[in-house]
């Protein structure tokens, strides 16, 4: 991270001024190349033939742009099927998650509850198992429920992990949001339904937006779980059926196909963020009390 | 919710004037935490109470139960006659403006202000009708279509004003509108509201702690504190006759001077004069005088009751000079005493000789801080 502070005052010797106008953009700068620059490896990967992709000297920026690693994902492999596999499952669970954890979150930030702030701790306290250890109990759940090779076994685990943190990021939210409002809507005669869906959830979008894209990122790349409850190969995620991309001998590595599915599995996320942007960054509640 | 309180029996015809009625409110949280004890008040159409009190004294408790955001404890709030005391809120034909105003900020203002009439089923053309009528009234009609992050202070605190008045409630229940406006627009919106108010028939229960808002826009003040009722009366009584030493210090700024002196054979003494005590003190072995420094004036030929006082600090208050003074009584003890002195006075040095008329002065039991007249 940086931290120069964008200080404007007149330094006392003229050597730091200058010194203060470079340092900056160049950190930046250096900051975003290094976080961006395997990303910009994958992308320019996927677009280069496959002489430039395996010739010495490396060719870091190709003169010749192929789509030839998309298409055999399109056309030799069902690469299709495997994104809407992970939409589907990324979608649900999502849903899930903010359709039960909003709800508890509201609970918990309004109603005076006994033993309110063990609940909470508990909620916290589970967040902290790394799934890996959930792992064997979670299979055998699988196995005995016979959900194997179903999108339920993933949507409900992936729902089940992004509980807490929509749980506790919407109570923050709920809490910070003016009780006056929900007062002032009772006094204008709204049912508790009425008031949840007209008064809060309105002002609730960007909290939720914000909550929704953390637990659709945690599903769509979510890799263990995915690999070893989904077997069939039509029904397999993104992520597992990037890391089997094979090619015809195993001497073979097919990076440009490997290259092209990691641009095709970050593609909707990026999306994503960029579509509800607006939404997460729009203070939806100024101007609700005194200003 | 237990009724065991007994309800006194009223007369018909006084339950037809009521407007809103309170019998033995009580509100408890704890034991320990009881905000609201015993309240019994009605008010009458057209009228304007205020509750006011320092903070924590239960007045936004009380208001809240009226609006039926709060569960009494004990007790009942009747409202035109009818116990509303388990309705919600939204059946309770109220209105209520909000301290922080509480405005939707993802409606308009138009929306805003219909949605307790549209929730409410009232035709569209009548509902169309009412929010022009009410934002000709109020000044609106150009900010009809803004969201409330696009106004003013002043401008969200009149949609609020708006949103009650279009309700055409049988109570108007305003809870500190003016504290988050800045002090000159306070004081416009505050005649504002006197006038509105006053052209509506509904009464209005308005909370507060400021007791110049107290003072300029009701009809009845019921003065609280820790959750009791100390004083409900009109402005002017309040003022002139507090009931307790609380009311009195409360209310008048700057405050009520409040000197204990001992007594002896039915007079107290402040140095070398004594004051007559009103008979109920006749025996009483301290009392408490009170005097408002806009009542203590400069000593004049004729003056029985003057003292000789040190001044030791002047603040200028602009329209008067506010001077802090110390009497000394006896060897022992010094009183300290404010008055107010017009901003044209002048005087040498610093000591000056002032008088306490004796009809402006309040006597207090040191016991039990309630006022005894004469």
């Amino acid at each position: 991270m940086t931290t120069q502070p964008l200080d404007r005052t007149p330094s006392p010797s003229k050597p730091s001024i200058s010194w203060k106008q470079w340092a900056l953009p160049l950190s930046v700068g250096l900051i975003v190349v290094f976080c961006l620059a395997p990303a910009l490896w994958q992308l320019l990967t996927s677009f280069k033939t496959n002489e430039a992709i395996a010739a010495i000297p490396t060719v870091y920026f190709p003169s010749e742009f192929t789509l030839e690693h998309y298409q055999e994902l399109f056309e030799r492999r069902p690469f299709f099927n495997y994104m809407l596999n992970s939409f589907v499952v990324a979608t649900l669970s999502t849903v899930l998650a903010l359709g039960l954890g909003s709800p508890a979150a509201y609970a918990l930030a309004r109603l005076r509850l006994q033993g309110e702030s063990i609940l909470v701790g508990a909620i916290l306290v589970v967040t902290l198992f790394p799934p890996i250890l959930l792992f064997l109990g979670l299979l055998n759940v699988v196995q005995a429920l016979n959900l194997g090779n179903n999108y339920l076994s993933l949507i409900l685990p992936y729902a089940a992990i992004n509980l807490p943190l929509t749980i506790l990021v919407m109570r923050s939210f709920f809490q910070q949001l003016p009780r006056d409002l929900e007062d002032s809507a009772k006094v204008d005669g709204y049912s508790t339904v009425g008031l949840l869906l007209n008064i809060v959830l309105p002002l609730t979008l960007p909290a939720l937006a914000t909550t929704g894209i953390l637990a659709f990122i945690t599903a769509w790349n979510e890799f263990i779980f995915a690999l070893t409850f989904i077997t069939a190969e039509p029904m397999k995620t993104i992520p597992v059926a990037a890391s089997q991309l094979g090619g015809a001998s195993i001497f073979e590595v097919p990076f440009g196909p490997i290259a092209a599915a990691t641009v095709l599995g970050t593609l909707p996320l990026v999306l994503l963020v960029l579509f509800f942007q607006r939404q997460i960054i729009r203070g939806l509640t100024s101007g609700a009390v005194k200003g | 919710m237990t009724r065991t309180d007994p309800t006194p029996t009223i007369a018909p015809s006084e339950t037809q004037q009521a407007m809103l009625e309170l019998r033995h409110l009580n509100k408890t949280f704890s034991p320990s935490v009881v905000p609201v004890k015993d309240l019994s008040l009605s008010v009458k159409r057209g009228e304007f109470l205020t509750l006011l009190g320092p903070s924590g004294c239960g007045k936004s408790t009380v208001l809240r139960m009226i609006a039926g955001l709060e569960q009494p404890t004990k007790g009942q709030v009747l409202i035109q006659g009818e116990d509303v005391t388990h309705k919600p809120p939204g059946d309770r034909n109220i209105s209520m403006v909000f301290q922080s105003y509480a405005l939707y900020p993802h409606m308009t203002v138009a929306d805003n202000i219909a949605s307790a009439l549209k929730l409410r089923k009232i035709p569209e053309e009548e509902v169309r009708q009412r929010l022009r009528e009410v934002s000709h009234f109020l000044g609106l009609e150009a900010l009809m279509e803004r969201k409330p992050s696009k106004l003013s202070g002043g401008q969200r605190q009149r949609v609020a004003v708006a949103r009650a008045l279009v309700r055409r409630p049988s109570v108007f229940l305003l809870d500190e509108p003016l504290s988050n406006l800045d002090a000159l627009l306070r004081e416009n919106v505050r005649a504002e509201l006197k006038q509105l108010f006053e052209s509506q028939q509904a009464p209005v229960v308005y909370v507060t702690h400021d007791q110049t808002e107290a003072m300029t826009l009701s009809t009845k003040v019921a003065v609280l504190n820790d959750g009791n009722l100390q004083q409900l009366d009109a402005p002017h009584q309040i003022y002139a006759e507090p009931a307790n030493q609380f009311v009195a210090g409360f209310v008048g700024s700057p405050q009520m001077n409040f000197l204990t002196l001992p007594c002896e054979a039915g007079a107290a003494r402040l140095g070398d004069r004594s004051f007559p005590l009103p008979p109920p003190l006749s025996h009483a072995r301290q009392v408490i005088l009170g005097i408002r420094p806009e009542h203590v004036r400069r000593a004049q030929p004729g003056d029985t009751y003057t003292f000789e006082g040190k001044i030791f600090l002047v603040e200028n208050l602009g329209m008067h000079y506010l001077v802090s003074v110390h009497i000394q009584a006896t060897q022992q003890t010094t009183y300290t005493l404010r008055l107010l002195l017009p901003s044209d006075a002048t005087w040498e040095g610093d000591s000056l000789q002032i008088a306490l008329p004796p009809e402006t002065i309040h006597w207090f039991d040191a016991e039990t801080g309630s006022a005894v007249r004469q």
